[in-house]
């Protein structure tokens, strides 16, 4: 049989669509051209970002709602550099990214041709690891490489740049080998050694914890989690990447601990006796200090990536695998042993009844987003895909949206990206065009991305997007507020502009909006109708409020500002 | 903080020095002394790296993530055999250089090119043998000086 001659553009195409890839997010250019020309006839859908910050953020969200790869194209040079901070996201909140960009001419590199950047080195230390491609015939074994760099171990981004020369470069389409990467080979199974190590400590715990985080949700053990934690009444902490992973509203569930987490959460792991920590990485954001952090718990740190382990907290009992594998390991090795939980429990729940997350919305008073999120949860029967922005508005979405499926809540957790809420929500929403997908962001945030509102309108791609507008950088002005003696430097953003509901209705959305509590049902309901069109309310909000319970950055988790009162005694 | 010598085995790959050493200046820590070369083993390379990171172990670790990154040992001192080249050119004349010459060949140095008015030797030893050659030569006029950087084995199994 004679082998087929293919550009190397049509092989990456030809490739994409042999890795079952069936979305794309991308923007075109000089360099990556070629590749636009074979994508035109192939069943792979594109999605055309207005800027490349948000295709990534697209192909992030894909990637996230649906545990799988999510694929982003951009040219050279600009096209890759507006590319860095997706990277950098997906990087920090471990999620599954294979980047194809454009870059000059091989013969080109390295003379400052015309959209010329170093993307491999700009890109090396946003990603898991990256290719450049230097022959055509190299394209489909490193497609089948990065993906699956991409998506096991520790999922993470990959980026490949191809020199337009090799997209026009003939070859032969020969279908990728085994993986030959020696460097490369994610422990999955944990050694039976440490979790009969780890089920001894967790049998002679009195107050055991389980902190979990992202890594149940890449490991899709959250059924497994559930079984754990039930069977043998281990209360559980969810961190913000684990929203989702434990079902809130279950008894054993705290929900999030940490510097915005609620009291019972951060207070139960400072009180425990032992940290079944599975899927998570100690982050800043949780531990607050880490030398006052759960002084009296004895640490299990199960991670698929060895450098998690011992990084913050040293770890009695240091457990390499998947989540799911080590979870069920657990399981068997407990046996049918009884934990005497109980007063631990009863514990928890008296604190949870004394130290409640609490708003306060007055009936005629400015909007309070807690208030609005649950009038919103409230209104919506299916479990909706929630997309969130980054600072205040994201912490009261962690805090009050009830949480029952994993990879139903999609934020930036790591990185922290404003503007991440919007594209991502698109991506969301192209994966599950069924699914109610809201992208509930800050106003500073929104700013930042809301071009993608026209992909939004002009993809068909309806998602419904809540902008809470208090005409701030909120989550800066409250550390300004408490921090910086409220001097409101470059905090303000205004009300005045944008008109939040013209610029929704001249980029082809609807645009509605709701300022007090007696509108907020029906602008909901409203909005809910409409599922031809994406949706943007705008939620004028009040811009004093604060997010409660804090733990200031770097104090102790044992002293938790619970309301503005407290602020007082700083 | 002392120093810490790492044998790393690479894939032979394009950019691999460049992620090694950016995940080391990551913490803002220097490298002392780094050299690479080939194996024994068709398209690997190994890389000894020689820093001084208080936090190593972490180092280790992030280094091992690196895709291209195959294994890492950290070697013990006591049980190293650690070698570095040097190329030293050194100004001559009519007076000095028999005494240059003579002081060369005591350290153990190779005189490997030798003009009207320069030498230029080669020697082979520990760092600090090294240093002391550097120190014995400076007297005359150090031209150029170029370190092969330290490679080092173990010499258990």
């Amino acid at each position: 049989m004679s082998k087929e001659q293919l550009t190397g553009a049509e092989l990456v195409i030809r490739g994409l669509e042999y890795l079952n890839v069936s979305t794309v997010f991308g923007v075109p250019g000089g360099a990556i051209l070629p590749a636009y020309d074979p994508l035109y006839d192939s069943p792979i859908r594109h999605i055309l970002a207005r800027h490349e910050q948000g295709a990534g953020h697209m192909a992030e969200g894909y990637a996230q709602s649906t545990g799988e790869l999510g694929v982003v194209i951009a040219t050279s040079g600009p096209g890759a550099t507006n590319l860095i901070t997706p990277l950098a996201n997906a990087l920090m909140d471990s999620t599954p990214l294979l980047a194809i960009t454009g870059q000059v001419a091989s013969e080109a590199i390295g003379n400052d041709a015309f959209q010329e950047a170093y993307t491999v080195g700009l890109s090396m230390a946003a990603t898991k690891h990256n290719y450049l491609i230097t022959n055509a015939s190299e394209i489909p074994q490193v497609l089948k490489e990065a993906k699956y760099i991409a998506t096991s171990g520790r999922p993470g981004p990959v980026l490949i740049d191809i020199p337009k020369d090799i997209l026009n470069q003939k070859s032969d389409w020969v279908e990728p080998g085994p993986l030959d990467l020696p460097g490369y080979k994610p422990t999955l199974e944990p050694n039976p050694k440490m979790i009969q190590q780890a089920a001894n400590l967790i049998k002679n715990s009195n107050k055991p914890i389980l902190y979990v985080g992202g890594g149940i949700i890449h490991s899709k053990a959250n059924q497994e989690l559930f079984d754990l934690a039930t069977k043998f009444n281990i209360p559980v902490v969810t961190t913000l990447m684990g929203r989702g992973a434990f079902p809130d509203g279950h008894e054993l569930c705290l929900e999030m601990p940490g510097m915005h987490g609620n009291y019972t959460a951060t207070t139960s792991i400072q009180k425990s006796d032992l940290l079944i920590a599975i899927g998570v990485r100690f982050d800043d954001r949780v531990t607050a200090n880490p030398s006052f952090f759960a002084q009296n718990a004895k640490v299990i740190h199960a991670d698929i990536d060895p450098a998690e382990i011992g990084k913050v907290r040293e770890a009695q009992v240091p457990i390499v695998g998947d989540a799911k594998s080590v979870i069920l390991g657990l399981i068997d090795a407990l046996g049918d042993t009884k934990l005497n939980t109980e007063n631990w429990i009863n514990e928890l729940n008296s604190m949870k009844t004394e130290f409640p997350l609490s708003y306060n919305q007055n009936e005629n008073g400015p909007l309070k987003v807690p208030f609005v999120l649950e009038e919103l949860q409230n209104l919506t029967e299916e479990e909706a895909i929630v997309v969130s922005g980054v600072g205040q508005h994201q912490m009261w979405i962690s805090q009050h949206w009830n949480f029952t499926e994993p990879n139903t809540w999609l934020n930036s957790g790591g990185l922290g990206t404003m503007g991440y809420s919007l594209p991502a929500a698109i991506g969301a929403k192209t994966a599950y065009p069924e699914k109610l997908v809201l992208a509930l962001d800050g106003d500073g945030c929104f700013q930042m991305t809301c071009q993608e509102l026209i992909t939004a309108s002009t993809e068909n791609i309806p998602v419904k997007i809540v902008v809470f507008n208090n005409g701030n950088h909120g989550m800066v002005r409250q550390w300004q507020k408490i921090f910086y003696n409220s001097k409101f430097s470059a905090s303000e953003l205004g009300h005045v502009v944008p008109d939040y509901v013209k610029l929704a209705e001249s980029m082809g959305a609807v645009g509605l909006r709701m300022t007090k509590k007696s509108e907020v049902k029906n602008v909901f309901l409203e909005m809910l109708k409409i599922n031809d069109k994406p949706v943007l309310i705008d939620c004028v909000v009040d811009p004093e409020d604060m997010v409660f319970p804090m733990v200031p950055a770097g104090g102790s988790n044992d002293q938790i500002i619970l309301n503005e009162e407290d602020l007082k005694n700083l | 903080m002392s120093e810490r010598i790492l044998s790393v085995l690479v894939e032979d790959k394009p950019g691999v020095l460049a992620r090694v050493a950016s995940t080391i200046s990551r913490r803002g820590f220097n490298i002392n002394s780094l050299s690479v070369g080939p194996t024994h083993i068709e398209g690997r390379s190994k890389m000894t790296i020689v820093t001084e990171l208080d936090a190593v172990e972490q180092v280790k670790k992030q280094l091992n993530k690196l895709v291209n990154v195959i294994k890492i040992v950290e070697l013990d001192p006591d049980m190293t055999i650690e070698t570095e080249v040097l190329l030293l050119k050194v100004s001559i004349n009519k007076d000095s250089q028999t005494s240059v010459i003579e002081k060369a060949s005591l350290s153990g140095a190779n005189s490997v090119d030798v003009g009207q008015d320069y030498a230029v030797f080669e020697l082979t030893g520990s760092s600090k043998e090294l240093n002391k050659f550097e120190d014995l030569m400076k007297p005359f006029g150090i031209i150029e000086m170029v370190r092969g950087g330290r490679i080092a084995i173990q010499t258990n199994l």
